[in-house]
């Protein structure tokens, strides 16, 4: 027992060595002596105006130091003009723990990183007191406090001035331009040899669709969507409009397309007109079968939904994009019996229009629509094009999957470079 | 008249369609200028857009009021509700209130278009509850699944539901989580590609058959 512990004496002198000691750190940490000799100023400071911006906005870079914890405090100082009589009366834009704000946890991309990771780095922008003029020259540096002190870095000048480009984002501009060339060696690919398109059920079902109108001598409803001619899925719809109008003017039956875009309209009128002209049926075309109803959500749902019920349509189309109005129109259609096919390129809409639709367009087969019906060499290729996209993407994620596995097994960071290329692609 | 009417409007979709793709990489705010300006141009001509909507609605209606069409009566309430509303309107200078007291032009719009619109709203909820019950009788494989997974992620989502069912609350949240979202990622992932296929078509001219008059 006697040589396992310490007796009642030996406890108390052990606990009064520790505090003897504890004061002793204490009391040396506090001497100025001892802090002017560990804080010394942030070095390696480089101000510079932040690439790839509009401007208004400055960034300074300095190296880690020994002092880097959660104790000290780093401030960014920032005065006007190219002189500074006083770095201590510049004024404090930021203060922020001094192991925080490093280049690593920037959004920077590896390939415009203006220093390495390790180096700490904050981006000042117009807002919250600070306001960066373009072209004005301003002196900025970087003081370190730690408990009551404070030390100064020598401060550098950077002008702010606006970018004409963002190479942040020049991997998007490298995949674009990739697909580009990916979409027009299809188009070359089709046009000198047939290409195999995959059967699309709602596509097939037109015809069935039209036929079945006709033989009812009832009209078809198709609407183009919520949105306006500049949603690429507004053109999709209204481009097959044009596929589908053809084929109701040659066999003569009534087409209603009600719109909620006054320019979407016209577009239709257009493309219908042009459709019944190629079907050799001018004397059909009417000019009222666009027609403008109202740009309100639910004033254009409760109008379509009275056409469904009024006229009961043979078939409906719904084509482009909807938000919360797809489910009433197309319960609507279906309580009156009529084929309905949608195709939608939002995603939010389509477990109501597959529920309540009999053949649906899921998300690109709207855009492939016009290949389909059309089976031209430009439209087919394309389609072959985004095939590749398709597939090019399936192995970035397999193989971004791999390396991204890798990098945090062997806790390695090459793997990021890579990764980069592909991150915030838009 | 066919340079006016195919050429020209070519040439301009191809020359801002490049413009405005390069501006998206371009940061300055001249840059952000224009894409404002264009934005207020656009605004602009849907303006003017409208007054050819409203003519259509019009003659339409009138068609059918004069011919005596099967429904003719909701024509002649449209007429009455748009003239009147337009004659409210301009009585109340645009304005649904002055000096905190409403006018007859909010009046209108407070007490019969928000109920209204809350109306055709509300109808939704009657109608997923029958489309749900059409999808999901279990005639199919699919449908089947469709039904497991939907009682799954209902029970989740509902209090009473995860209590008496702990397990849903995971298994909804691993069916929104990965399987759901995964397949919304792919169908994503095919929209863009659509997408920019189609835009490339367009601004390239491969694709006019939006402009109407033919290939030619």
């Amino acid at each position: 027992m006697r040589g396992k512990g310490l007796g009642v004496r030996g406890k108390s002198r052990a606990v009064a060595q520790y505090f003897f000691l504890a004061a002793c750190v204490i009391g040396l940490s506090h001497s100025p002596a001892l802090a002017q000799t560990s804080l010394t100023p942030p070095q390696d400071v480089r101000a510079f105006d932040t690439p790839s911006d509009g401007g208004g906005s400055l960034t300074v870079i300095w190296s880690p130091a020994s002092y880097d914890s959660a104790a000290a405090k780093y401030q960014v100082l920032l005065s006007e003009g190219t002189t500074v009589p006083d770095p201590a009366a510049m004024k404090v834009v930021a203060e922020f723990p001094a192991n925080q704000r490093y280049v690593r946890e920037s959004k920077w991309p590896w390939w415009t990183k203006p220093a390495t990771g390790e180096q700490h780095q904050f981006t000042l922008r117009n807002g919250r007191g600070v306001e960066l003029k373009n072209g004005a020259a301003y002196s900025i540096t970087v003081a370190v406090v730690l408990n009551d002190d404070r030390v100064i870095a020598t401060p550098v000048q950077a002008t702010p001035q606006p970018n004409w480009m963002n190479w942040n984002q020049m991997n998007n501009l490298l995949l674009a331009f990739l697909f580009g060339g990916i979409v027009f060696y299809a188009i070359g690919t089709a046009r000198k040899r047939e290409i195999f398109l995959r059967r699309i059920p709602g596509l097939d079902a037109v015809d069935e669709a039209i036929g079945r109108a006709t033989e009812l001598g009832k009209p078809i409803l198709y609407l183009t969507g919520a949105h306006d001619m500049s949603d690429p899925s507004t053109i999709a719809a209204a481009v097959i409009l044009g596929r589908v109008a053809k084929r109701t003017a040659a066999y003569g039956t009534d087409l209603l397309v009600p719109h909620r875009d006054p320019i979407t309209m016209a577009v239709c009128q257009e493309i219908t007109k042009q459709a019944y002209l190629e079907a050799g049926k001018p004397d059909l075309y009417k000019d009222d079968s666009n027609f403008f109803i109202t740009s309100d959500q639910f004033s254009y749902t409760a109008a379509v939904d009275g056409i469904m019920l009024r006229k009961k349509p043979a078939a409906n189309f719904f084509m482009g994009h909807y938000f919360a109005e797809a489910l009433l129109l197309t319960e609507t259609g279906a309580s009156t019996g009529a084929i309905q096919i949608a195709g939608t390129d939002a995603d939010h809409q389509l477990p109501f229009f597959v529920t309540t639709c009999d053949y649906t367009l899921i998300g690109e087969e709207l855009y492939a629509a016009s290949a389909y019906l059309s089976r031209e060499p430009v439209q087919v290729g394309t389609l072959r094009g985004q095939d590749i996209g398709k597939a090019l993407i399936l192995g970035v994620l397999g193989v971004g999957t791999v390396l991204a596995t890798l990098g945090v097994m062997l806790d390695v960071q090459w793997p990021q470079l890579f990764l980069d290329i592909f991150k915030d692609v838009k | 008249m066919i340079f006016l009417r195919r050429q020209v409007p070519l040439l301009i979709t191809l020359i801002t369609g490049i413009v405005f793709a390069a501006q998206y990489y371009v940061p300055h705010p001249a840059s952000e200028q224009m894409l404002t300006s264009v934005t207020k141009w656009l605004q602009i001509i849907g303006g003017f857009a409208l007054v050819l909507g409203v003519s259509s609605l019009f003659h339409v209606h009138a068609v059918k009021i004069r011919r005596k069409e099967a429904g003719w009566g909701y024509s002649f309430v449209l007429y009455v509700g748009m003239l009147g509303t337009i004659a409210v309107g301009l009585w109340s200078n645009g304005k649904e209130a002055v000096d905190g007291t409403m006018t007859a032009f909010g009046w209108i719009y407070n007490f019969m278009m928000v109920p209204l619109q809350g109306t055709m709203f509300a109808i939704l909820a009657f109608f997923i509850a029958s489309a749900a019950y059409r999808s999901f009788r279990a005639r199919s494989r699919e449908a089947a699944v469709l039904l497991i997974a939907a009682v799954i992620v209902m029970m989740g989502r509902v209090p009473l539901g995860e209590y008496l069912i702990p397990l849903s609350g995971d298994l909804s949240q691993w069916i929104l989580n990965v399987l759901n979202a995964s397949v919304r990622r792919a169908i994503l992932i095919g929209v863009s590609l659509g997408t920019v296929a189609l835009s490339i078509k367009i601004i390239f001219g491969m694709e006019r058959s939006y402009l109407g008059g033919g290939k030619e």
